[in-house]
């Protein structure tokens, strides 16, 4: 009784990681209809910058992942501005094949640099402290901390997307691109600013995944599959609807490990193709097509 | 391939038609001469050339034969897809499982394996077909990823560890080799015959169709979901094909291997820098990543990077690909599936 207590609990904490994955994913995706193949990469990517100004700087782990956000906007909004605006339009594959390019620079490019080993970031013990709930149920300290992160994070999307500028702007340009413009709003801009947000959730999940677990540059592809399960399974156009997928996920997920720890991952790929078949537009979902 | 001519009035009889309607051109009855001359040097190879030729012309084929169908699917078709390596590992799995379990002979088994993963096509495009654009592409990455843990699981074929192709022990080196040669050189040039028949049939004709309008092709009374499907199982049977033939090449076989996104990475990699959406593409494009491949690789991350980085330069800078640039240049076609209109001389003024 109480270890399927334990495997729900665990299982929500880990999808609470997935969510910070997956927003950055839907906040592209939503915005500019552009699939971003190399995100699992950019996570790992954060995580190993992280990595390299904590040990590099020798300060707080969580000082420097805070120092990476404002860096991560930037490098966002470049890379939106400059390559990726321009392969956008009605055919995927020039979107496509650039952010798989980059998937692959990414992966050689740090293997290259930290080698193959998985590593870590030092979490200053978070990592190993834990709240006794009851005598047999206790949760990590660091797991709840990303866990609530995930949970302001996608408040504070969910807020800026209904009640800001920003979030109007970045409704109308997903809408109707064209008469956004007309209006006045420069969409290659706009676009910049939502790769940039989503960039700064990449770095956020990047150093925390680092916290939480070790990585290692081949990791990318795994992070990005969840990330986009968690979407699909949430369903478009709303930000809780991806944080309840990724829930559902880490939930799905670690009941499979509970039964065998060969099946986890695949127990997980089989509620997202389950869901495709049942209900292919999401579990809750806001937008149509 | 006779072409179409206008109908002409008897009083014109003795000119020149008004019109007539053209695929062949004179680069492509040349191309073919070539082609078919150099698939006879190929054939005869296993009396003269080194193992190693033999070896080396096997995997490269197989990775066009991988890159033709991924061009099929995505150039053709409009469904960019980053799971087709599913159907690789099924190639290759079948294959094996024949060989090793049913007893079947594995050169017989490959084109059965093929079929297979053509077959297993059918009800995954329904899973598939669910997701569009980019969306499409990951799911089909999932999928494969489906295929990859489900056989890591299955302790008869090895696991995650793999196992060897046990059911060609009995056969000599050299007949292994040159059978696995000439079945290599028979799966490119029909893997060329399949794609190239199959644009010029009326299917092909109503993919290309769709590719350029979904909309109006369907009002044309073009059936859209079903040519899809059909592309999708034949690119499907073309990658199987092509897993089969480089395992039983190989000899040995694993989950990571087999279902590796890598192998979809570099067909993207050829089609794109031969130029998407052309026969002659995914050709030019495997020989470039050949001698890419023989001088660069050693050097291991850094080659990897340069092949990401050249990918993403050509996307952005140059998007028909080398070929669709001599193309569109050039007019250039050896395996030309468009009909051109080449009008006749004036008619002579009647009497």
């Amino acid at each position: 009784m109480w270890s399927w207590i334990d495997t729900l609990v665990q299982g929500l904490l880990l999808g609470g990681l997935y969510g910070l994955f997956a927003l950055g994913q839907a906040l592209i995706f939503g915005v500019m209809r552009l699939t971003n193949t190399a995100h699992g990469d950019f996570i790992v990517l954060g995580a190993f910058m992280a990595f390299l100004v904590a040990t590099g700087l020798g300060i707080n782990p969580f000082v420097a992942g805070a120092l990476l956000l404002p860096l991560a906007f930037g490098f966002g909004y470049a890379l939106q501005r400059f390559p990726l605006n321009g392969t956008l339009g009605k055919d995927p594959l020039p979107s496509l094949v650039v952010t798989f390019g980059l998937a692959i620079v990414i992966q050689n490019a740090l293997q290259q640099g930290f080698t193959a080993d998985p590593r870590s970031i030092d979490s200053m013990g978070l990592n190993i402290q834990g709240v006794a709930l009851t005598e047999q149920l206790s949760i990590g300290v660091l797991p709840l901390l990303i866990f609530v992160l995930a949970l302001a994070c996608t408040a504070g999307l969910q807020w800026m997307s209904q009640r800001t500028a920003l979030g109007r702007a970045f409704r109308a340009v997903s809408d109707d691109r064209e008469v956004a413009q007309l209006m006045g709003l420069r969409a290659s801009h706009v676009y910049a600013m939502a790769t940039g947000m989503a960039f700064v959730l990449i770095a956020l999940a990047g150093t925390l995944q680092g916290m939480r677990t070790t990585v290692s540059p081949s990791d990318g592809p795994a992070l990005l599959l969840f990330a986009f399960e968690a979407v699909i399974i949430g369903g478009m156009g709303s930000f809780w609807g991806t944080f309840a997928g990724a829930l559902i996920l880490g939930v799905t997920q670690s009941i499979g490990f509970r039964f065998n720890p060969g099946w986890g991952i695949w127990f997980g790929h089989l509620v997202f193709l389950a869901v495709l078949v049942w209900r292919p537009q999401g579990l809750f979902p806001k937008t149509k097509g | 391939m006779s072409a179409v001519t206008s109908p002409l009035p008897a009083s014109q009889a003795q000119g020149l038609p008004l019109w007539q309607v053209e695929r062949q051109t004179r680069a492509s009855r040349l191309a073919g001469l070539i082609a078919i001359a150099l698939v006879v040097l190929a054939a005869s190879m296993p009396f003269w050339a080194d193992a190693a030729w033999m070896r080396e012309f096997v995997e490269i084929g197989c990775y066009f034969i991988f890159a033709a169908m991924w061009n099929l699917l995505a150039g053709y078709g409009g469904m960019v897809s980053i799971g087709q390596q599913a159907f690789f590992g099924v190639g290759g799995y079948v294959m094996l499982a024949l060989g090793n379990f049913v007893g079947v002979n594995p050169f017989v088994a490959v084109p059965l394996a093929a079929v297979a993963a053509g077959l297993l096509a059918w009800p995954l495009s329904r899973l598939a077909f669910r997701l569009q654009g980019g969306y499409f592409a990951i799911g089909t990455w999932v999928i494969a990823e489906v295929l990859r843990l489900t056989v890591a699981n299955i302790s008869a074929v090895g696991g995650g560890s793999g196992t060897s192709l046990t059911a060609l022990a009995g056969i000599a080196r050299s007949t292994r080799e040159a059978v696995t040669f000439w079945m290599a050189l028979a799966a490119v040039v029909a893997a060329i015959a399949l794609v190239y028949g199959f644009l010029r049939s009326r299917q092909g004709l109503a993919l290309m169709a769709i590719r350029d309008s979904e909309v109006a092709s369907e009002s044309q009374g073009i059936d859209v979901k079903r040519t899809k499907l059909w592309v999708y199982i034949v690119a499907a049977f073309g990658a199987g094909l092509a897993g089969a033939l480089y395992f039983v090449g190989n000899l040995r076989i694993s989950p990571d291997a087999a279902f590796s996104v890598n192998w979809t990475a570099f067909a993207i990699f050829m089609v794109v820098i031969g130029g998407i959406g052309t026969i002659e593409g995914p050709i030019l494009g495997a020989l470039i990543f050949w001698a890419l491949n023989r001088w660069f690789s050693d050097y291991g991350t850094w080659y990897l990077i340069g092949l990401g980085t050249l990918a993403i330069f050509v996307t952005v800078f140059f998007k028909q690909g080398l070929w669709g640039y001599a193309q569109q240049r050039w007019g250039w076609s050896l395996f030309p599936t468009r009909r051109r209109l080449v009008l006749g001389a004036p008619p002579a003024s009647p009497d």
